[in-house]
């Protein structure tokens, strides 16, 4: 049996049992929550992260089927989704990103499983299953990377507009010099750089 | 270097699995980037609030004064004295789980202390402790537990993860009102000194200024006439504001925070012009400087002395009432508390709209108007005149910020307003708007910028509806008649659902605004091109 096979057959245990992984990182009172609440708007974190997996699922089935790359855009919107949650949650980068790893012990645990019964995928493609899901992991840590940096440069701005406004109030800024890019989120300022374009 | 002795095989095999430990027993971690930097024991002066003395909260000794617990414990006993409302929800949570799903913190961060009800019951357990006969003979089997500094940096920790937003109120069958127990804890974590700086500081300034950033009447003066350049480069109008007019006819009060923070600044904008085109005989003040009120988030009576200088100010200058600004919780404060405090405000005339005789009966007692509320009555009469195209580029959802809509109940007049002055709006889906709207996650001066990850966490139910809305309508932009939203949702939106801009509803006003005598206009408030006038820029 062909490995898009296997999975396409497979699909809602291993992305039952994938998504139950994830939760089992979260206390046991909110995976229940994050679990059983199936409305996405009183549970974003479950329901995107849910949605996310099969959608990771589906592209990689596809991508396996026709045998061609994967679509990178739409791969990195799913994993956006759920990796922009988890890097502002409790979790270390490798905990973040980690469920990616976690799919192919669920995949080679279900082989394993269906070998007693039924022909079974080849190690060769398991193997390229396993590059394939190291390639996600990697643009997973990259998304990761740009959210934690996202959130710093938030930080950042709004520290760098507090401290303008108090030199401005201290009269400590010449209005000439307002047009540094530090200060370009600032009132009139966006006058000035047309200006200056003009 | 350290030996990496990890093989390849048991990276891939992470443990899942997370401690089973009852929440008395999972100590809490105060996490960085999840708290507020602690204030300045100059500032607790200003405002001579007790035990000031320095602290850090990532350190392990938070140097609680000497007889911390008995401060705490009579502390409590005053409070349950005083407030029979607090006495009730301490007592009659049945841990029915309602509003356990319901906070933006719990939905956004997983952390089951986030729960209303556990958090509560932080609280409750050590009122049960202490104050409660079964409590004290069964103790943990009671769910009672001793009060301890690990129990006072976890009440720290957790009440300021509240924004007392109320929407777990919303779903409690008893109508246990959350956001007061965490004024308690606030209120009871400040006789301590543990106050944080983001809101320390603007309380001080407040004190001494009458606003949260400390401007002096000279620098609210050439804040506003900051805008009035280019308003008059947007509409070819001069307008001349006045500041401390006696005699005025209404007082003006609004957040200090539009006068200097992006998107506010546009609002402000949009209320000179809005009351130029009036002829509107009103004043600013620069006493009377803040419509907000962070004392509300030491204790009532912090909030009661800030509160006090909007009577004040209106007795001095002899007004007939008073117009307020958009803002959030300026309105929770007026709305439910400022009767109580300064009322009656006899020296005042029941509100009418000069423009409209529209009599305002539900500000029967306070004498003071929301904007919304008079613009919309204004737009009902036909006062003005609107052309809505000059905000076609913009796709507008509308925030309902916490305290107005849960706070006040004003639900429909901001709507009102923005689908007279917008061709394209949308809402949001309905749980997640109006009463039942999700709070911004910055609220009750967590709007810091070193707590950014909670603050994201939090704004994460809110952001996933404003998502649905831009995926599904293209929306572009999300207005607010508050201040802090203005200030918060901008970072929220950026990290969640970039591409989207945050406004207040005046400066959607202030854009379709036709005013009497303005040059074509080809700019709008923020100074872009207009739709359609990109070539003349």
């Amino acid at each position: 049996m062909k490995l898009y096979d296997f999975l396409s057959e497979n699909k809602t245990a291993i992305v039952s049992t994938w998504f139950n992984e994830i939760l089992a990182t979260y206390p046991s009172d909110t995976s229940n929550f994050l679990k059983n609440k199936k409305d996405r708007f009183a549970n974003p974190v479950g329901q995107t992260i849910f949605a996310g997996m099969e959608g990771l699922l589906t592209q990689i089935i596809a991508g396996l089927k026709t045998g061609e790359v994967l679509n990178k855009a739409e791969i990195d919107l799913l994993l956006d989704g759920i990796v922009r949650i988890r890097a502002i949650q409790d979790f270390k980068p490798s905990e973040a990103v980690g469920f990616i790893s976690g799919l192919k012990n669920i995949v080679s645990n279900q082989v394993k499983d269906a070998k007693k019964s039924a022909s079974v995928p080849s190690e060769g493609e398991l193997m390229e299953l396993g590059r394939l899901l190291d390639d996600l992991l990697l643009r997973a840590f990259d998304i990761y990377m740009g959210c934690r940096e996202k959130i710093y440069e938030l930080k950042a701005n709004e520290a760098r507009n507090l401290t303008f406004r108090l030199l401005r109030q201290a009269n400590l800024i010449n209005e000439s010099r307002m047009s540094a890019p530090c200060f370009l989120n600032f009132k009139n300022i966006d006058k000035e750089r047309k200006e200056v374009a003009k | 270097m350290a030996k990496f002795t990890a093989k390849p095989k048991d990276l891939i095999n992470i443990d899942y699995t997370t401690p089973k430990t009852e929440w008395m027993d999972t100590p809490t971690e105060i996490r960085e980037h999840m708290f507020c930097h602690a204030t300045k024991a100059k500032d607790l002066e200003t405002v001579e609030f007790p035990n000031i003395h320095e602290w850090r909260p990532q350190d392990e000794d938070w140097k609680l004064p000497a007889n911390w617990e008995q401060t705490i414990l009579q502390g409590m006993q005053d409070l349950l004295k005083k407030y029979r409302s607090f006495q009730l929800f301490m007592d009659i949570c049945v841990r029915c789980g309602a509003c356990a799903d319901k906070c933006h913190f719990f939905i956004g961060s997983g952390d089951p202390k986030n729960m209303p009800v556990l958090r509560a019951e932080l609280m409750r357990s050590v009122y049960r402790g202490n104050f409660t006969l079964a409590g004290k003979i069964l103790k943990k089997l009671a769910g009672a537990r001793k009060l301890t500094p690990a129990v006072i940096k976890e009440w720290w920790y957790y009440f300021y993860q509240c924004t007392e937003c109320r929407r777990c109120s919303v779903f409690c069958p008893y109508g246990i009102d959350t956001a007061e127990v965490t004024m308690m804890a606030r209120e009871l974590l400040n006789l301590l000194g543990l106050q944080l700086g983001w809101i320390g500081g603007p309380v001080a300034n407040c004190y001494m200024k009458g606003n949260h950033l400390g401007l002096e009447p000279h620098t609210i003066k050439s804040s506003v006439e900051f805008f009035l350049d280019d308003i008059k480069e947007i509409t070819g109008i001069t307008i001349e504001p006045t500041f401390n007019r006696k005699g005025a006819e209404i007082l003006f009060v609004t957040p200090s925070g539009d006068l200097f923070a992006n998107p506010g600044t546009y609002t402000a904008m949009g209320y000179l012009m809005l009351f130029h085109e009036l002829g509107l005989d009103y004043t600013w003040s620069t006493y009377a400087s803040e419509g907000g009120n962070f004392g509300f988030f030491t204790s009532n009576e912090m909030a009661k002395r800030l509160n006090s200088k909007i009577y004040a100010e209106a007795k001095r200058l002899g007004v007939k009432w008073i117009l307020g600004g958009e803002c959030g919780h300026m309105w929770r404060v007026i709305h439910q508390y400022m009767d109580t405090w300064q009322g009656p405000a006899d020296f005042l005339q029941e509100p009418v709209s000069p423009i409209t005789g529209t009599k305002f009966e539900n500000a029967k007692a306070t004498k003071m108007v929301h904007i919304a509320e008079f613009t919309a009555d204004l737009i009902k009469n036909n006062k003005l005149k609107l052309d809505k195209s000059r905000n076609d580029h913009l796709v507008v959802t509308y925030h309902d910020s916490c305290n107005t809509a849960r706070g006040m109940g004003m639900l429909e007049e901001p709507r009102y307003i923005i689908n007279n002055v917008c061709n394209h709006f949308h809402e949001m889906p309905e749980d997640t708007i109006k009463e039942k709207t999700f709070c911004c996650g910055s609220g009750t001066g967590l709007n810091a910028s070193e707590n950014m990850e909670l603050r994201m966490r939090g704004g994460l139910p809110r952001a996933n509806a404003v998502k649905f809305v831009k995926e599904k309508h293209g929306v572009n932009m999300l207005a607010n008649v508050c201040a802090i939203d203005r200030a918060t949702l901008s970072a929220s939106v950026d990290y969640w659902v970039p591409g989207t801009a945050v406004c207040g509803t005046h400066e959607l006003v202030a854009n379709a605004l036709v005013m009497k005598g303005e040059k074509e206009r080809t700019l709008d408030i923020r100074l872009e091109p207009l739709p359609g006038k990109e070539a003349s820029e």
